[in-house]
This record gives C-alpha cells, sequence and structure tokens, in this order.
C-alpha cells in the first residue's frame, strides 16, 4: 500500500539523488569523450564523424574532440615500426563529401601500397573536417600530434583563409578554451572567444545534448560496422555552378587588391609550429576552373579571378619565404571532375589528385 | 508522439486525478475526459499536406462516433437530455478549437491553421443535422445500420490502407482544395487512431447486432471511442469493462498516483530510451540493402524485434499509467510475449487486444461456421484455414501491402505447423514435463525458437517489398550478394 508520505519521500529523495548528482558532475567534470566503443566493440571510423542526417547517414557532428578521435580508427591503431604515418587535414575536400572512405584522397593514397625511400609503409588517415577554417585546421592538428604523424599533408584554398572566417566554424564555436589557448599560445591576430562556462553548464542537464551526442556516436557505430556508410549519398544533387554571376566580389573584399592581413597567414605559421618538426607539406587544393559564363571575371561559385590569384600569390611567397615545402594543384582536375561544389571532387578526381601529390615525390624523401 | 506530446498529455491525467480527488459530486470528470478525448484528436492529428484536411478528419472521427452511438442505441435508451448536453460539449470544443484560427497564421490546437470559420460552422451544422435525423429515425431494430456501418468502415479502411486506393483519394482530395494532384501520396491521409476508433466501433455493431451490447450513453460512448491515453495505440478495451470504469465514482488515492507513476516511468524509459535508441540501428527500409555480413544482419533484425516491442510496449505502459490517473484500468496488452515457448502463447501475449478481437470476431464465427458446415471439414483443415485467414487478416491491418500478407502467413502457417506439431508429439512432451530438469531445457530451447521466429517474421513486416526482405533473408542466411 503506498501512502502519500511514501509518495513525498520519493519524490524529495529523487530530486535529492538527481542534484547531488549533478553536483558532483559539475565538481569533477569528467571527460568521458575518450570512452568509446569504436575499436572496442565496432569498427573504429575512416574520417571525423560529422553529419547531417544521422539517420541515414549513421553520423553525427558533435565537437568533442576526445570522442570524435577516439571513434577514428587511429585511435586503435598501434604505430608499427615500419609503419609511415600520414595525416591529411583540411576541410569538405579533404573528409570527402559525397565520397566513400576509400574513394577520399587519404583512402586512396593509403591504398596505393606506396613506401618511403626508407622502406616504410605509408599509411595515410583523414582528418579533414567539413568547415573552411584554418584555425579548425590547426585545433584538430595539435589534437592530432598525440598520434606521432611522420607527415602532414595541410589541403587550403582562399576560403579558409579570411580572417573573418577562423572562428565561425561551429566546431571552432565548442571548442573555446582549446581555441584561446592556440590564440594566446601562438600570438594569433584573432581575438579570443569571450565566453566562459558556468558551473551550471558543466552539470549533466547543462552537459545534456554533449552527452546525448556521445551515446548516439556509440550507437552508431553499429550502423557504421554493419554497413561501411558514415555519409548520406544522394542519386541527384545540384551540381556545382559552371555559369557564374557577373560579381568580382568576394565577400566583403571587392577588386583590386585583398585587404592587407586579410588572409591569416598568421595561423598557417601557428600549424607549422604546432607540427613542430613533423613536416607539413601544403597543398592549393584543387578547385573548379569554370570555362562557363562570366568565367573571364570569375573561376567558380566561390572566387573572382583577381582574388584568387592574388591569394595563390600570397600563398607562394609564405611558402618561399617561410621554406614550407607547397604544392599548388588549384587547376589539376578538370571542371567536369567537381560533383556540388567548386572545391569536391569526384573519384577520378580524387585520384588525379593522388597521382599529382605521388608524382612530387613527397613521400620518397623520408 | 513526442515526449512533450507523453508529458502534456500526462499533465492532462494529472489534472482530472487533482479534479477527482476535490470534486466531492464526482460530476465533473466525464465532461472532462470528453472535452479533453475531444481536443486531444484535433492536437495529436499529423500534420497533412492537403488544405483543411488535418482539421476535417477529427471531425470525421467525431461524426463516425456520433453514428456509431446512433446505430447501437436503443431508441428507448437514450436520454435527449443528456444526449444533447454531450452533443454541446463536442460541437462546443470543435468551435473553441475552430476558432483559435483568428490566435495566428499556425494552428495552437491543430497542427495547421483550423479553416475558415464559416465553413467550418456549416460543416457542423450539416453534420449536427445528419445526426438529428439518425436520432429521430435509427430506432435500433433493425440490421441495415450495423451492416451499413461496417461496410462503411471497411471502405474507409480501404482507402487509407492500401496504397494506390489512399493516392487516388489524395489527388481528387487535392483537387477539391485546388492544389497540385501530382503531388498526391498515399501519406497524405494520415488519419490518427483510425484503426483504433473502427476497432471499437465494429465492436459496438457487431455486439449490439448480437445483443450483448450494454446500454450507454452518448458520453460514455464518446469517452470509450476517443479516450485520449488509447487513441494513437490503444489498447482495444471493450465497451462493458470501460463502461463499468467510467460508471464507478473515481476516488484517487496515493496508491492510484504511485502505481500510475511507476507505470508511467516504466512506459516513458521503455519508449523513449529503449526504442528510440534501438531505432538507430534497427532494420528499416533504407539500411536493409546496405548491410555488409549476416552477422551484423542479425544484429538489425533483432534490435528491431526489441525496437517494436519497447515502442509499442511503452506506449501501452503509458496508456494504462493515465488510464489509472483518471480511474480507468485498460486491459494490458502485453505479457512477456518474447519469452514464451510457442508462438500461440506468443501471440496469446503479444498486442493482446488486438488478438483478442479478432479471436472474438474473426476467428471464433469463422471456426463455427466450418465446424457446423453441411459438408464436414477435417480438424486440421479447420486450423489451417482459421489461422491463415485471421493472421493473414492482422497483417492487413498494418497496412494492405504484399509483405504484410507475408507476415501474417509466416505467422499462420507458424501457429499452424505448431499447433500440429503439439498435437503430433503429446505423449512426447507430458514425458518430458515429468522430468523437471529436461522440461527446463526444452522450453528454454523451444522458448529460444519461439522468439528466433518471430524474429525473423519481423523482416517482412518492418521492410516494403518482397526483393529488399528476400535479400536480408539472403544476408542472414549467407546467401545472395
Amino acid at each position: 500500500m503506498i501512502t502519500p508520505r511514501f509518495l513525498r519521500n520519493v519524490l524529495i529523495k529523487g530530486l535529492v539523488i538527481f542534484a547531488v548528482i549533478n553536483l558532483v558532475w559539475a565538481a569533477f567534470n569528467p571527460s568521458l569523450g575518450k570512452l568509446s566503443s569504436y575499436n572496442i566493440l565496432f569498427e573504429g571510423r575512416e574520417r571525423l564523424p560529422f553529419g547531417e542526417d544521422s539517420a541515414r547517414a549513421y553520423n553525427l557532428s558533435l565537437y568533442d574532440l576526445d570522442a570524435m578521435f577516439a571513434s577514428h580508427k587511429l585511435a586503435g591503431s598501434t604505430k608499427a615500426t615500419n609503419e609511415f604515418r600520414v595525416f591529411v587535414i583540411g576541410d569538405s575536400a579533404s573528409w570527402g563529401t559525397l565520397l566513400k572512405p576509400e574513394e577520399t584522397l587519404a583512402g586512396r593514397l593509403d591504398s596505393a601500397g606506396l613506401k618511403t625511400a626508407s622502406g616504410k609503409e605509408v599509411k595515410v588517415y583523414n582528418l579533414g573536417y567539413p568547415t573552411l577554417s584554418l584555425t579548425k585546421d590547426v585545433m584538430i592538428l595539435e589534437y592530432a600530434m598525440q598520434y606521432q604523424p611522420d607527415l602532414i599533408l595541410w589541403l587550403v584554398t582562399l576560403e579558409s583563409f579570411p580572417r573573418e572566417r577562423q572562428l565561425l566554424s561551429p566546431i571552432v564555436v565548442n571548442n573555446q578554451q582549446r581555441v584561446a589557448k592556440l590564440i594566446n599560445g601562438y600570438g594569433l591576430n584573432l581575438t579570443p572567444p569571450e565566453g566562459t562556462s558556468s558551473f551550471w553548464d558543466k552539470t549533466i542537464i547543462g552537459q545534456r545534448r554533449a552527452l546525448a551526442d556521445l551515446l548516439r556516436l556509440q550507437f552508431y557505430g553499429v550502423m557504421w560496422s554493419a554497413t561501411g556508410v558514415d555519409q548520406t549519398y544522394p542519386a541527384d544533387y545540384e551540381p556545382a555552378a559552371r555559369d557564374l554571376e557577373a560579381d568580382d566580389t568576394f565577400r566583403d573584399w571587392a577588386p583590386p587588391t585583398i585587404p592587407d592581413d586579410g588572409l591569416a597567414l598568421d595561423v598557417v605559421h601557428a600549424g607549422m609550429q604546432v607540427a613542430g618538426k613533423v613536416p607539413v607539406v601544403l597543398i592549393n587544393e584543387p578547385m573548379l576552373v569554370s570555362t562557363g559564363e562570366n568565367s573571364d571575371s570569375r573561376y567558380n561559385f566561390y572566387y573572382p579571378r583577381w582574388a584568387y590569384d592574388q591569394y595563390r600569390l600570397a600563398f607562394s611567397e609564405s611558402c618561399s619565404v617561410n621554406s614550407w615545402p607547397c604544392l599548388d594543384l588549384w587547376d589539376v582536375v578538370p571542371q567536369e571532375r567537381f560533383t556540388n561544389s567548386a572545391i569536391h571532387l569526384d573519384p577520378l578526381g580524387e585520384g588525379i589528385l593522388m597521382e599529382e601529390i605521388i608524382k612530387s615525390n613527397i613521400f620518397f624523401n623520408y | 508522439m513526442s515526449l512533450t506530446n507523453v508529458l502534456i498529455l500526462v499533465g492532462f491525467s494529472l489534472a482530472i486525478f487533482t479534479v477527482s480527488k476535490f470534486d466531492r459530486t464526482r460530476k465533473f470528470r466525464n465532461p472532462l475526459l470528453l472535452v479533453l478525448s475531444t481536443g486531444v484528436i484535433f492536437w495529436l492529428q499529423p500534420a497533412l499536406p492537403i488544405r483543411g484536411l488535418d482539421f476535417w478528419l477529427p471531425v470525421a472521427t467525431l461524426t463516425l462516433v456520433g453514428l456509431g452511438w446512433l446505430m447501437t442505441s436503443k431508441a428507448e435508451e437514450r436520454s435527449p437530455r443528456e444526449s444533447l448536453i454531450t452533443g454541446g460539449l463536442v460541437v462546443g470544443t470543435v468551435v473553441v478549437i475552430a476558432l483559435t484560427r483568428y490566435l495566428g497564421m499556425t494552428g495552437i490546437i491543430t497542427p495547421s491553421r483550423p479553416p475558415q470559420t464559416l465553413n467550418i460552422l456549416m460543416v457542423l451544422m450539416v453534420m449536427c443535422a445528419i445526426l438529428f435525423l439518425s436520432y429521430k429515425h435509427m430506432k435500433g431494430k433493425t440490421a441495415f445500420p450495423y451492416v451499413a456501418g461496417l461496410f462503411i468502415l471497411l471502405v474507409i479502411f480501404a482507402a487509407l490502407k492500401l496504397p494506390v486506393l489512399a493516392e487516388w483519394l489524395s489527388e481528387v482530395l487535392r483537387g477539391m482544395s485546388r492544389q497540385s494532384r501530382e503531388l498526391a501520396s498515399a501519406l497524405d491521409l494520415r488519419w490518427l487512431g483510425f484503426s483504433y476508433i473502427a476497432f471499437r466501433l465494429i465492436h459496438t455493431l457487431r455486439d449490439r447486432q448480437n445483443g450483448r451490447l450494454p446500454t450507454m450513453a452518448l458520453d460514455e460512448y464518446f469517452i470509450f471511442m476517443i479516450f485520449f491515453p488509447a487513441i494513437s495505440a490503444g489498447p482495444i478495451d471493450r465497451c462493458e469493462r470501460f463502461i463499468k470504469d467510467l460508471r464507478q465514482p473515481f476516488i484517487p488515492s496515493a496508491d492510484t498516483l504511485g502505481n500510475a507513476s511507476k507505470r508511467l516511468v516504466i512506459g516513458l524509459l521503455k519508449k523513449f530510451v529503449a526504442a528510440d535508441l534501438l531505432a538507430m540501428i534497427a532494420l528499416n527500409a533504407a539500411n536493409a540493402g546496405q548491410i555488409n555480413s549476416g552477422a551484423w544482419a542479425w544484429i538489425l533484425v533483432y534490435a528491431y524485434a526489441f525496437q517494436i516491442f519497447f515502442d509499442f510496449s511503452g506506449y501501452t505502459d503509458i496508456a494504462i499509467g493515465m488510464g489509472w490517473l483518471m480511474g480507468i484500468k485498460l486491459p494490458e496488452n502485453f505479457n512477456s510475449p518474447y519469452l514464451k515457448p510457442n508462438l500461440t502463447q506468443f501471440w496469446n501475449n503479444w498486442h493482446m487486444t488486438l488478438t483478442q478481437w479478432f479471436r472474438a470476431y474473426f476467428f471464433n464465427p469463422l471456426t463455427r461456421a466450418l465446424r457446423s458446415a453441411r459438408q464436414p471439414v477435417p480438424v486440421w483443415t479447420v486450423i489451417l484455414i482459421t489461422q491463415l485467414a485471421t493472421m493473414t487478416l492482422i497483417g492487413l491491418w498494418h497496412g494492405i501491402t504484399l509483405n504484410f500478407v507475408l507476415w501474417g502467413l509466416w505467422h499462420g502457417l507458424g501457429i499452424f505447423i505448431q499447433n500440429r506439431w503439439s498435437d503430433w508429439t503429446k505423449p512426447l512432451s507430458a514425458r518430458i514435463q515429468e522430468k523437471q530438469v529436461l522440461n527446463r531445457v526444452v522450453t528454454v530451447f523451444t522458448t529460444l525458437l519461439t522468439f528466433q521466429f518471430v524474429a525473423l517474421g519481423w523482416v517482412w513486416f518492418a521492410l516494403p517489398s518482397i526483393n529488399l526482405s528476400l535479400q536480408v533473408f539472403g544476408r542472414l542466411f549467407g546467401m545472395g550478394a
């Protein structure tokens, strides 16, 4: 027989226990991201988790780098003595939008059976992430350094460089402490995010979204292992524009020159410092060079010719002044090989890019 | 139903619990239940792309219920005053919902903005006129209304569940509302709770025809038909049991509150934790063709088996918990069905109110008819025909598609084979039962076998086409690409 007194006690005890658990959680602020079912129960993912249609992609976007890397196959692989470990970082073109894991640049390089001059086997890991920001790339690189890379291929494009875009990527917005540390540590010309997390944010209630995402990521491990699918592959998509607007502005920049300090080259410097002694090859990634309407003033949807040409000049000058190994592969892929964006390649386009990279002999210097 | 929807409904139930606690006259619960249930069928109705349809379908539900009462009640047992009050409450609720049109451009209670008030008033007047004329002329003395009622329900059912018909009807309705016919889809006609209301209507029509239906006032009939906890996913109650609860004075107690809360918490955990997590990895039309190995295919099939159980039984727990808070003891629908040692027992414990309904209104009459046929029919043939027919109908109730037919046949044949096997091995079973350990081992084995059979059956149920189902079977048994 349940009495009103019993019900009242249950309610009070329940509330007290819930409050205590929340307080203890907030006080210790445990990081659960490293606890992962990947690489134990399920295969590690071929690329970092990212997805906008979770139910169909068996993937989701979350911002906990611990959890993201713990789900990657990199976290489950022990570096063998004869392994030459290569990381590919960059934007959605490196991550491989519309491409299966094995069709991406990293996937193709990895399965190419490459060996270094010293006979080590080249193992390539995809650490691209689909937003355009050099700061995001450096943040990922800084985290990835614990996995002992031997070489880093850093694919960039003009869209990653504008200073005002550096802190807009959601993964950057949601990792304020890491970003602030990067900005302050490397003296970047960026304003550190001001927000600090409150005590409330540290409770289970405050972290409910992140915790739910973490749990969902583990569950999607089943579907990833069962299907090998980690993004949606629509049968139909809108192809990247070939006929372009008669507009020669790039973001807020008007011709004829890119504003002084408009390109966040200091972030590239920071990336090089983060990599330390590990060589970083900067690759200006291929883009669609249109021959359609208004292609005399624009290369593609993203870039007017004047801005991109100046960016390439600045890129090449920085490489030579700083002695960074660089590859400018901006026009190596014909326009038919681009899919839904001026930087997204189809599998054949990735093959062309891979051949160009292999031709440059970067793996054979080690 | 989303978690928010469920919590709001629980809030309504708690409100009725509280009102009942302080209502010494015991007069407020039923009118409150009537008004809330009427409102809820508008509120939970899914949004539909055909203009105004998500308002008109709940109106049609109420009209069908009103007609159902007129067809099943005897003229001499109707109380004009009470009927008028009930009718006034229902129509008043609909008018109030219709007037929310003036509170914003989107729906407040309804999924989209209600149609123009003048149109609603005109339709309501026509409906009331039809019901009034029926009230005057239907005396409940001929069989015609029952036959007509059954026919109407079956036609609506076919129109909603047969994809070709549903699409055609959608085209017609789109044409009437001057919308593009090209976009017509069977999904345009999602009618909240129609299946369950149809079951209840058929139950009252048939029981009235057989003289077993108790006398019900209009408000009791309405509440029984559209009782909000059970509107979207059952259980399918019987009216004689339901009105017994409704007529009893409800005295809320801490015991009721405690037990109901426990049931609600269990239901919420089953539905919104277990089922929703399993849904992420359960077999479905999208992932069936992507599975890359037999082992994973088994996991996805098992995940589906448990997902559908937790989802459905979770909803039932929630409905039962809410019912308790309002003094209505809805029947149980699941009793550990996956722990039963044979298929007959599985079906006696899975969606129990549905199987009881089919047993009462189809299986038993069909069995009786076959057994009393002039030409004697062998027992095994009677069992085969009745099981196959019943299970196929249960399959068709979920949707008129070949896969649901196959799912029904799968279970119909399964039950028939199990029945014959049990009959054939009766002496052996008796000997096994005498040996405790052996009996336990056999029970564990048959329970696993039954679960396996049911889980494989879900492959037909979960997928939209035979080809896809065969592809999954191929994966499961290491055949095919």
